[in-house]
């Protein structure tokens, strides 16, 4: 009888196996944030011109982007993965096995983690690359691949809660355009004091994706910075804890346990 | 006439779906409003850039791009429903009912600028709701909508090669991906005079950049490059067209 | 130019990049108003012909004309004479049926004032007017068929291809769609050709039939020609006792040639025709035998299939090239 630690290994390989053989989902999540990146990089360059601007770089301004796109990704990844078992009868299949829920829902959440960390380790890369110098250093640099991780955690398990309610790979997708506006309607573009609009100042304040968007910046741009690491790991870890929390309880369910 | 039988009946099952099904409807209004809102309200500082001298105020600078942006992805999301009816089979149902094909091509054509003019309506109704300004008459904004018309068709052109070579909706990345990039490596966030480096280099030979910087200069009433934004327009219509009729024939001699 | 309903292939070819040939070289004539069964296994080669007929596929080699029209050069007038039911429905779930028939009446250029009677009158007539209006996604698989054939007579074509148009449907719907199919063969004068694994729908409903095994005719004629060709009946008596089988055995050896039986003895019939088995029972009754059961096996197509080509026709199933 196979131990969880057993259990959420394998399954925990599949999902990184699962998603390394299909290309779509392996190079996109790497190509199109970086793409994204440079055109942003290069058209928003004119914005550190502003007075009050924090860098005079801008690539070191939008790397934080792509590590919240990953976000995103890991989202559609888990919960795409997820609902597909469900559609096939695969998920049937697994809940007539010994297998725990718990394994169940932790080993696909690991592959999600791994990836989103092996997708953060390419972002920091062409960052280098680029010549963003990180402002933390080293450490900090440790504290970002943490930070990649707890965000695949939190973002996946929204993605596997909404796979496990509704079974549906089209309900799944549904969240894309959701996160897109909560990213865009943010300090994605430009710092949250420099947004002329007042509404979309507003809505950029209220909107939890910005303090994540902060907290990545804080690290590259201005070294460390507890009030901004604060509210970035805080809001990931409500955001996690939803996540965890609503798809364990939807989980027995689906299982028919 | 039988060429425009079929166009016309494809078009009408295309329109019919998109316009009878929500979940098709709301992202194609609910994308080109969002980016609207989002780079107009969002970025608006960027008007206090030096150099900066759009006369018209940046919302309606944006305006152009989101018009435009509109337009093209209108083409590519007429293209996914192309490729979802290969991989339904339902593509084999109008390549054989169908006596003449090359109908089918222009019939997804005018769906996909059908379903665009519904869009830019509205987006123009929010562009004013917004405070979008419109320089002199307004009598140089029927020469925007028309360029952008043929971006909408040179669009949907190429994304119906794609799906008639690819046959799957595995076709959508690729689709999507050049329009992207054409998209964003043109004057997005300021004027062309205003990019440096690699991106303005890119920008310079981008044929976009042309459209968009002409589509701009209508709405200041001031029309430049009007020439070159055309015939840049007409020419990568007329290169997709011959590109989606080739798509055709490959999809025939598959079966 | 007199434009016949006929179907014409001569060395049909089709071979697909990295495989086999999967039609190699096939001769076909349907006459006007024929129904024709093209009968064979899965990866015969039944459905890659229909597609080369109906100008779905090209051929690689070999020429082909349907209509009077050859299918390569003259793709719209073939496509303009036949109607067209595959072996995938292949409909529009958000489309109504009455959508879909206008739909296809539009694509074929119907005239605008006739379409809706048109489609009215096919939904009738295959028995969708209660449904017609509802989307196709809620069909039931023997509704969809039923569609899939409407849409393939909207323009009145002269021929018509049905490639398995009875898989998966429950035997009133097959039944219903016999009759359908030979209402228009005779009353409408429409070429049928039609492809099938059931040996039964070939039987009933086909004037000839062609029997098609890795890509090649194997045999061809009308089902009695063929069942004749290669059998003739066997009576199979089963009897009590060691005593009984014998005598049994002398009396039916009268008759023909005894073969092999696991139940008990069986002759094969000198005469082709069942009328063979009346004497046998007159025979046997002369001679006082007892008998448990006496039984007439008549040659199959499966027997026309298994003497050309070694094996058996029934027990295959699933989705043909």
């Amino acid at each position: 009888m196979s131990t969880t630690v057993d259990q959420v290994t394998l399954l925990a390989r599949r999902s990184v196996l699962r998603t390394w053989r299909n290309p779509a989902a392996t190079i996109f999540p790497l190509i199109f944030p970086m793409l994204l990146l440079a055109v942003n990089s290069g058209g928003l360059r004119a914005e550190t011109h502003l007075p009050g601007f924090p860098t005079t770089s801008f690539v070191a301004f939008a790397l934080a982007v792509p590590f919240i796109q990953g976000a995103l990704f890991a989202t559609m990844n888990a919960g795409t993965d997820l609902a597909r078992d469900i559609e096939s009868g695969f998920m049937n299949r697994l809940s007539l096995t010994p297998l725990r829920g718990a394994a169940l829902l932790t080993g696909q959440l690991g592959g999600v983690i791994a990836l989103g960390v092996v997708q953060a380790c390419f972002y920091i890369t062409v960052g280098t690359i680029a010549g963003v110098r990180f402002a933390s250093g080293a450490a900090g640099i440790a504290v970002l691949l943490v930070f990649a991780a707890f965000v695949s955690l939190a973002f996946g398990s929204l993605g596997a809660f909404v796979a496990l309610r509704t079974g549906s790979t089209e309900s799944v997708q549904s969240l894309f355009p959701v996160f897109f506006v909560f990213l865009f309607i943010s300090s994605m573009n430009i710092p949250r004091n420099l947004i002329q609009t007042t509404w979309f100042r507003d809505a950029a304040t209220a909107n939890p994706v910005s303090y994540l968007l902060e907290c990545v910046r804080s690290l590259i741009i201005t070294g460390w910075n507890g009030e901004a690491l604060g509210l970035g790991f805080g809001v990931l870890a409500i955001i996690a804890v939803a996540g965890l929390s609503l798809a364990s309880l939807t989980l027995p369910k689906r299982l028919g346990r | 006439m039988r060429n425009l039988s079929v166009a016309r009946a494809v078009a009408w099952r295309t329109l019919h779906n998109v316009f009878t099904n929500p979940s098709l409807v709301i992202p194609q209004l609910a994308f080109p409003l969002f980016f609207f809102t989002a780079f107009a309200g969002g970025l608006s500082r960027i008007h206090d850039v030096k150099g900066f001298d759009f006369p018209e105020g940046y919302t309606s600078f944006q305006f152009v791009f989101v018009l435009l942006q509109s337009a093209a992805f209108g083409g590519v999301f007429t293209g996914f429903g192309i490729a979802r009816d290969f991989e339904t089979g339902f593509a084999r149902r109008l390549l054989l009912a169908a006596p003449h094909r090359t109908g089918i091509v222009f019939g997804y054509a005018a769906a996909a600028l059908c379903r665009w003019l519904v869009t830019a309506a509205f987006l123009t109704g929010v562009g004013f709701a917004y405070g979008m300004k419109i320089g002199g008459h307004g009598v140089d904004l029927p020469a925007l909508y028309v360029l952008a018309a043929i971006v909408n068709s040179a669009a949907v052109l190429w994304a119906c090669g794609v799906a008639m070579r690819l046959r799957s909706m595995q076709a959508g990345p690729i689709m999507q991906m050049p329009v992207f990039l054409v998209l964003f490596f043109a004057p997005v966030y300021v004027p062309l005079g205003l990019l440096s480096g690699w991106i303005h280099d890119v920008a310079v030979v981008n044929p976009l950049t042309r459209v968009l910087e002409a589509g701009r200069s209508f709405v200041a009433a001031s029309p430049e490059q009007v020439g070159a934004a055309y015939g840049a327009a007409v020419g990568l219509a007329i290169l997709f067209a011959w590109w989606a009729l080739r798509g055709l024939r490959k999809a025939e001699a598959a079966g | 130019m007199d434009h016949p309903n006929t179907i014409e292939a001569e060395k049909l070819v089709r071979e697909f990049k990295k495989g086999p040939r999967a039609v190699d070289g096939i001769d076909l004539h349907v006459d006007p108003g024929e129904i024709y069964g093209f009968l064979g296994p899965n990866g015969a080669g039944k459905s890659t012909t229909v597609l080369m007929l109906t100008t779905l596929l090209p051929p690689t080699a070999g020429t082909a004309r349907v209509g009077g029209y050859d299918v390569v050069r003259e793709g719209p007038q073939v496509r303009s004479s036949i109607g067209a039911a595959l072996q995938e429905a292949a409909l529009d779930p958000l489309l109504t049926g009455r959508e879909h028939l206008q739909l296809q009446a539009a694509l074929q250029a119907l005239p605008r004032p006739e379409r809706a009677a048109r489609a009215t009158e096919l939904l009738d007539r295959v028995g969708l007017t209660e449904a017609a209006d509802r989307k196709v996604r809620g069909y039931s698989g023997g509704m969809k068929r039923r569609l899939d054939l409407a849409m393939a007579l909207v323009h009145r074509p002269r021929i018509l291809f049905l490639d398995e148009p009875t898989t998966g449907l429950d035997v009133q719907s097959r039944t219903a769609l016999w009759n359908e199919v030979g209402r228009l063969a005779r009353e409408d004068g429409v070429t049928v050709f039609l492809t099938t694994q059931y040996l039964e729908e070939a039987d009933v409903l086909a004037d000839r039939v062609g029997i098609i095994d890795h890509g090649h005719i194997v045999a061809e004629g009308t089902p009695d020609e063929l069942k004749a060709e290669i059998g003739r009946p066997t009576v199979e008596v089963t009897t009590a006792g060691v005593d009984g089988r014998v005598a049994v055995e002398e009396v039916l050896a009268r008759f023909g040639t005894l073969v092999p039986s696991s139940r008990g003895v069986a002759v094969r019939l000198e005469t082709t025709n069942e009328a063979g088995l009346a004497e046998v029972v007159r025979a046997l009754d002369a001679g006082g035998l007892r008998v448990d059961n006496l039984e007439l096996h008549s040659p199959t197509l499966d027997d026309v299939f298994l003497a050309k080509t070694g094996r058996s026709l029934e027990g295959h199933g699933g989705d043909d090239e």
